[in-house]
């Protein structure tokens, strides 16, 4: 892989995070309310009152005025303050990202491990019984919201058996190894529903590129070098055919951010996800503005990611 | 009388599909003997490719099928051999080149590791052994550069180069036959002659025998010793090159034979190539009787009745046919 290839990705980072943030930002400002919208109908403050306030927040200043302003200020480090919790944004950001990165991280993994073991055996066996009860479970997997899961999870692991809590907790007061424990044990069902949800798809992704691969010209000259079938598929069909699914995997981080949001309110993780959610309800804009910059910012590094990825796996790509 | 390498007996190679059974290969013998050049010709869909992949037993399974016969190696059957038995046997004492040079090299790896992974697999040689014995086959086949052309990638090469990769490559653990499936056809007319040129050379210089598809006649009748004339799935002719050219006894033969364009000729006599009527027949569930009856200008009662069996009219020319 070049360096200069690396070099154009990286620096295509910029003008696609300034697009984001423009678009965010103005979506934001066109929409009804914000923070002083309950001000304004609450009685007790005084209308002039309120205006002052708006004014010294520069609230009515045109859109973009308002976001060279929010620019600069990200520029500086300063990410705004949380006007319901009363903190810094960027406090309360750093509080909820690592809990969201651990749990949308452990899922992705745990998607690739099940996902390339049972694609790549399912594809290169077509129509066996293994292939065809991989089949059947991905199709399953892939259909069932991840609400549906979570709750069925919920309703087994944590009413019926009681097993696994189901309110995920931020403040778990042991030390050592129960500490941990006690981390893993909140964390396995958020983890598998969305892991497993990820993994239903790619296995399907997977599959279907390896079928696609194995029958190359390129598959049977390998063949008839005599290196054996595990080299033939591990050498010449799985990383070829990991080409194409690098790219449908980055296509799909968006889904998987969102897909996490919605994990995140069901078993109550105290990540990003929920702290976007409460922002929304009580008009937090700049808790909202910065919450979706940071998903927009983990999907444009998911993408550069896999851009480097498939640079790597496919060396045409670097010296076009 | 020579050893013989190859000894193929009967082989019939079938394809399970929807439409029912697809009798790609349908009782083919074939004799190659050490160091000699054997073109096997025919239509296309005859069976040519299904042949050359059984020996080296790279059919897909299912949907083929060995229905029966034997593919004897040095006297071994090759057929019931296990897989890893059968792996030592690849690339090691039997390599093949195919038709498409643009597709049969892997896209993600470097011709040099590509080369260098068949020489490490069979010699027990290390990484940078390898490739420096990757770098010496790419001199042999002639690539300018081979030190710095093994760093390259497929898509660096013309149709023409990457067909001369596929021989170094086939040829890096010194086989004893190479098998060339259609080597220069998707190459255009210069680059033809050139591969079949440094495969005259490379046969020279390492004596291995060669079992050349083919549908060019002429490039037959300059590179081989015998002739095997596939139609339908069946052999239907088999002679040494000169008494298959001279007297050509299957009218099938006789039509390939007459369609050779012939540019010496064809100004002064105003003589039309002549190609032969009708299209090869279908090979699910073919009728008895001879395949070829239907486009035969000869054809009689007989000839629908039963296949003619193959029978020897002069020394090493065997024919099947009623006439
Ligand atoms: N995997 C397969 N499934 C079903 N039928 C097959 C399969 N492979 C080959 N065949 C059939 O076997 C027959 C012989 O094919 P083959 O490729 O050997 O012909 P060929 O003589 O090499 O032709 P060509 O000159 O075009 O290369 C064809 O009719 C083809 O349809
Ligand atoms: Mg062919």
């Amino acid at each position: 892989m070049s360096r200069q290839y690396l070099i154009r990705r990286l620096l295509l980072v910029i003008p696609a995070m300034l697009g984001i943030s423009v678009l965010l930002y103005t979506v934001l400002a066109l929409a009804p309310g914000d923070p002083f919208s309950e001000l304004a109908a609450n009685p007790a403050v005084p209308p002039e009152v309120a205006q002052a306030l708006r004014t010294k927040f520069g609230l009515d200043d045109p859109v973009w005025i308002r976001y060279w302003r929010w620019l600069i200020a990200m520029l500086h480090g300063e990410w705004g303050f949380s006007f319901q919790s009363r903190m810094d944004v960027d406090r309360l950001i750093m509080q909820r990202l690592p809990t969201t990165l651990i749990v949308i991280g452990a899922a992705q993994l745990l998607a690739i491990l099940v996902a390339l073991p049972v694609g790549v055996l399912a594809g290169t066996r077509p129509y066996s019984i293994f292939d065809q009860i991989a089949n059947t479970l991905a199709f399953v997997g892939f259909s069932l919201p991840t609400f549906f899961t979570g709750l069925l999870l919920i309703l087994v692991f944590s009413i019926q058996l009681d097993w696994l809590p189901f309110v995920y907790r931020a403040d778990i007061d042991a030390t050592g190894w129960r500490f941990y424990w006690e981390h893993i044990k909140q964390s396995i069902m958020p983890v598998m529903v969305l892991g497993l949800f990820q993994g239903a798809s790619l296995v399907r992704y997977v599959r279907s590129s390896v079928l696609d691969v194995v029958r190359l010209d390129y598959v049977t000259t390998a063949r008839a070098k005599g290196i054996g079938e595990r080299k033939v598929i591990s050498r010449h069909v799985v990383r070829n055919a990991l080409i194409p699914v690098v790219t449908l995997v980055a296509l799909q981080m968006p889904i998987v951010f969102g897909g996490a949001i919605v994990t995140e309110q069901i078993f109550r993780v105290p990540g990003i996800g929920s702290l976007l959610i409460s922002a929304m309800l009580a008009n937090d804009t700049p808790v909202i503005m910065a919450v979706t910059f940071v998903f927009s910012c983990l999907v444009v590094l998911c993408n550069l990611i896999a851009d480097v990825l498939y640079a790597w796996l496919d060396p045409r790509i670097a010296f076009r | 009388m020579a050893e013989t390498l190859l000894d193929i007996r009967g082989l019939k190679t079938w394809f399970k599909t929807d439409d029912g059974m697809v009798r790609a290969v349908d009782g083919v013998d074939l004799r190659i003997e050490r160091g000699e050049t054997v073109g096997v010709v025919g239509e296309s869909g005859c069976g040519k490719t299904v042949t050359a992949r059984s020996v080296l037993k790279l059919i897909d399974m299912p949907p083929g099928r060995f229905e029966d016969g034997q593919i004897l190696w040095q006297g071994r059957d090759l057929i019931p051999l296990p897989q890893d038995e059968m792996n030592k046997v690849r690339a090691r004492e039997i390599a093949i080149v195919f038709q498409e040079p643009m597709t049969s090299l892997n896209p993600v790896y470097t011709v040099g590791d590509q080369i260098a992974e068949v020489i490490a697999q069979h010699q027990k040689l290390n990484k940078k052994q390898a490739l420096e014995g990757a770098a010496e086959m790419l001199r042999l086949v002639n690539i300018p550069n081979p030190q710095r052309r093994i760093h390259d990638y497929p898509h660096q090469f013309s149709g023409g180069m990457r067909q001369r990769v596929m021989i170094a490559m086939a040829l890096s653990c010194r086989p004893k036959l190479l098998i060339a499936d259609e080597p220069t056809t998707a190459l255009d007319v210069t680059i033809q002659a050139q591969i079949l040129e440094l495969m005259q050379e490379m046969k020279e210089r390492f004596g291995m025998a060669i079992m050349l598809i083919t549908h060019a006649m002429g490039v037959v009748a300059e590179t081989c010793q015998r002739v095997t004339v596939m139609y339908a799935g069946k052999v239907v002719e088999e002679a040494p090159v000169r008494e298959l050219f001279g007297s050509p006894r299957h009218p099938y033969t006789q039509g390939l034979i007459r369609s050779i364009p012939r540019v010496d000729r064809a100004a002064t006599h105003k003589e039309r190539l002549e190609a032969i009527p009708g299209t090869v027949p279908s090979l699910l569930e073919p009728p008895p009787g001879c395949r070829f009856a239907a486009r035969c200008r000869f054809v009689t009662e007989v000839c629908t009745r039963a296949m003619p069996t193959m029978k020897e009219v002069s020394p090493g020319h065997f024919v099947r046919c009623v006439l």
